[in-house]
């Protein structure tokens, strides 16, 4: 079959070109494309939004190519990680992707993300470049945190990613601030606090869901169960694994993960809910392919079977190269292409990342205070003993 | 115990203001900080575009580390006579008129709303600027400060009310690890700016859950400012300065201390939050101190003149960083020192002040540092038990004796 295209295609060179300049105008197009989302929804007090999702072509390549992005970058931070470059903990989110990308697609760079350690593809999602990636997770000055944070901690100002946090389930009272200071502002943003199976058993997140729903703040929690809290399954861990009912009071709604389009439909639903409603809670239905760090190997508590037969049946990046192909927005060679393209894309920034700097020792020094009024932070060596006033 | 207190607020009124002179400085610099594009709903309905209220700026700041005396020969205090008010009023004050001049700051705590504060320091604030800027929370510190620190992330300027600082235990993570280190881990990216407040230290009889000195625990989270206020004076200008500093900053009240009453200026003044306040210039002995223990100390002073000694205390106010500046003069002076403190003694404020001295000004110590502290048991509830369990003046007073031979 791939033989018989290729030969026609170089028959039909003439029309070969212009059939390509036709799609490249699709995959520029904003002619909407209906697509239905694998699963319906399932609510908990709430009505379902449809399964029904628009989409343009447009849209579609920029999923297929910022997932293959993520992907890739995964892969290759466990190469760096076994390479030794990248050292102490390395969560990766490959199998996850749907997730970054599809809420992305939902929501603007007003609204706020604040996630747990699992961040390097939401920090992309959010508008991080991969050179910033790779040189936070190789310790280099050019890191978003300016090599200080690491893998657990990745944040962007700028375009509302909150980071990045290393104790799991508290993020989530401070996502429930971030709400509160939306609220108190009256900007009509909402935020997005997400958190795993495992934090969802933490006491902290229940007083956070209380207090949200008490003050009507603009908070949606979003539960990506990925069913294993490091080796830990998730009947092993909860007595109601329906994450998305364990809010009781608060409305919740189950998605199926891996698929982009049911993530943004959920999630410009659930924007639209909670700036009138208060907070909801949404469970995406995901699965990883690695361990839950690169220290775990992942396979001690789950099967093989287990992870190829996601793999096979619901990997995410697939599920919109089918859609692609079916709608005959580019052929195989294309996707391909994109695919080797951002395999150099991600080679060439760890290389420049690699090229990167360590921080100067000063830098051991300098954020721990805000240079405000007077204050000094204290070497080790202690020469500094009068506070410094502005 | 009261009418000693009493007396002791007395004796810390003599004093000089040489040092305080040294250190003037304005808050312009942070008002035009804070400038802000957020609109901001007050309590009564209206939007406000932008923030500052200008009119501040033109008030003169007095910047004097310790309360003058009337009729002291200070220059710098203008010859206003103040006004008379307790010290949980003063805290009330400063937490106005830092709510008056920034839409920022807001108040988050149990009962600290329509009950007014479970020591009557935010009372009356609810009414006048509603229930979302004097937020009442229900009983779960872990997530409230969590929370806080969140809503600090966006620019918000939260401070948060321990009910009693014990509760504040419940919260530790959230504060060493978020309020502490954010600031760093994300490159400098994130400021947090908020306040951490409430009243701790051994009271009266109130069991041992509910003394808790939570300074030690505290004071190795880099990243977090800590100061301990002791009189009304001190209160209002640190608070206002914790409110106003970029970093997280908690303050250290004592239950036993809010209805302290003193004359404070009738002018806009704010303390540096890291520097310590000299009591009593002296010549023999230092003798360094903070909160409550102060007003010991001074009791215990005004036996050790009458006996021919002449210390000097020195209030170190700030707990973290330590003013070595005020502390190493003072060394350098007297050559002798003794640290009275309610911490405990393991590990506790005076255990790092007495490492930090021995390091710094190790040369001009002619004894080794004497640190008296409270005893490392659960603060008991029959009140002869916990009153030894705290430092009383009668063993400053032969501590300074057997140090002074």
């Amino acid at each position: 079959m791939a033989q018989l295209t290729r030969r026609t295609t170089d028959l039909l060179k003439p029309f070969s070109a212009a059939l390509s300049s036709t799609r490249l105008l699709t995959t520029t197009s904003t002619t909407p494309i209906t697509v239905e989302t694998s699963l319906p929804f399932t609510g908990h007090r709430i009505d379902p939004p449809s399964r029904t999702v628009e989409t343009t072509p447009q849209e579609l390549m920029s999923f297929f190519r910022d997932m293959a992005l993520m992907r890739r970058m995964e892969i290759a931070a466990d190469s760096l990680y076994k390479a030794k470059l990248i050292r102490g903990f390395c969560h990766l989110y490959d199998g996850q992707e749907a997730v970054a990308v599809g809420m992305e697609a939902a929501i603007t760079k007003k609204d706020c993300i604040i996630t747990a350690y699992r961040d390097h593809c939401i920090f992309i999602g959010r508008g991080g470049t991969l050179l910033q990636c790779f040189s936070e997770l190789m310790g280099r000055k050019d890191g978003c945190s300016k090599g200080k944070g690491g893998s657990m901690h990745f944040y962007k100002k700028e375009s509302g990613f909150y980071g990045g946090h290393g104790i799991v389930g508290a993020q989530v009272p401070l996502g429930c601030g971030l709400a509160f200071a939306q609220k108190y502002s009256k900007d009509e943003n909402v935020t997005f606090a997400m958190y795993g199976d495992g934090a969802a058993n933490q006491g902290q997140l229940f007083e956070a869901l209380n207090m949200a729903a008490l003050w009507d703040l603009p908070a949606i929690l979003v539960c990506e169960n990925n069913h294993y809290g490091m080796g830990t399954a998730e009947w092993r861990a909860a007595k109601s694994p329906s994450y998305y009912k364990r809010g009781d009071y608060v409305p919740g709604l189950k998605v199926d993960g891996m698929d982009a389009f049911a993530v943004k439909q959920a999630c410009k639903f659930a924007k639209e809910h909670v700036l009138k409603n208060g907070p909801i809670i949404l469970e995406m239905d995901t699965y990883r392919y690695h361990g839950h760090s690169m220290s775990d190997p992942g396979s001690t508590y789950r099967t093989r079977d287990e992870i190829s037969g996601v793999r096979q049946e619901r990997d995410p990046v697939e599920r919109i190269r089918k859609l692609v192909l079916s709608h005959d927005l580019a052929t195989e060679k294309e996707l391909k292409d994109i695919e080797k393209e951002v395999r150099k894309e991600v080679d060439e920034a760890i290389a420049q990342a690699k090229e990167s700097p360590m921080p100067d020792p000063s830098e051991l020094f300098t954020n721990v205070y805000v240079k405000g009024y007077g204050v000094e932070a204290f070497g080790a060596d202690r020469k500094e003993l009068k506070a410094v006033l502005p | 115990m009261a009418a000693a207190v009493t007396q002791g607020i007395g004796a810390t009124a003599a004093l000089s203001s040489a040092n305080s002179n040294k250190f003037q400085f304005t808050t312009r610099r942070s008002l035009s900080e804070r400038k802000g594009s957020s609109i901001v709903i007050r309590s009564d309905g209206n939007p406000r575009a932008g923030l500052n209220q200008h009119s501040n700026s033109t008030r003169q700041l007095v910047t004097n580390a310790v309360s003058t005396k009337p009729e002291s020969a200070a220059a710098s205090t203008v010859s206003k006579p103040g006004h008379e008010l307790l010290l949980f009023e003063a805290l009330r004050e400063g937490l106005e008129e830092e709510m008056d001049r920034d839409p920022h700051v807001c108040v988050i705590g149990e009962d600290v709303g329509h009950y007014g504060g479970s020591y009557k320091v935010t009372k009356g604030l609810a009414d006048k600027y509603g229930d979302l800027r004097v937020l009442d929370t229900p009983i779960a510190e872990n997530s409230f400060t969590g929370m806080a620190i969140g809503a600090a992330m966006t620019g918000l300027r939260p401070v948060v009310e321990g009910m009693n600082m014990g509760f504040l235990l419940l919260a530790f993570n959230q504060i060493s690890n978020n309020c502490g280190m954010l600031h760093y881990t994300s490159g400098g990216q994130f400021k947090i700016p908020v306040v951490i407040r409430g009243p701790g230290g051994v009271g009266r009889q109130l069991g041992a859950e509910h003394s808790q000195r939570l300074e030690s625990y505290f004071q190795s989270i880099p990243g977090i400012q800590m100061v301990a206020c002791s009189t009304a004076y001190n209160a209002k200008g640190l608070m206002k300065a914790a409110i106003r500093s970029e970093n997280p900053v908690i303050l250290f009240e004592h239950v036993l201390l809010y209805n302290l009453k003193e004359r404070i200026p009738d002018e806009e003044y704010v303390l540096n939050l890291e520097e310590a306040e000299m009591v009593r210039p002296g010549e023999h002995v230092t003798i360094l101190t903070y909160s409550r223990m102060r007003y010991h100390v001074m009791q215990a002073a005004k036996t050790l003149v009458n006996k021919g000694y002449d210390p000097e205390v020195i209030d170190i106010r700030s707990l973290k960083p330590f003013d070595l500046y005020t502390i190493g003069n003072s060394v350098k002076k007297t050559h002798r020192v003794i640290i009275v403190e309610e911490c405990m003694r393991t590990g506790g404020i005076g255990a790092s002040l007495t490492a930090s001295i021995n390091e710094n000004f190790h040369d001009y110590l002619d004894a080794p540092i004497v640190c008296l502290s409270s005893q490392d048991v659960p603060t008991p509830y029959a009140a002869s038990l916990e009153e030894w369990t705290v430092v009383q003046p009668a063993q400053i007073v032969a501590a300074v004796e057997q140090l002074c031979q």
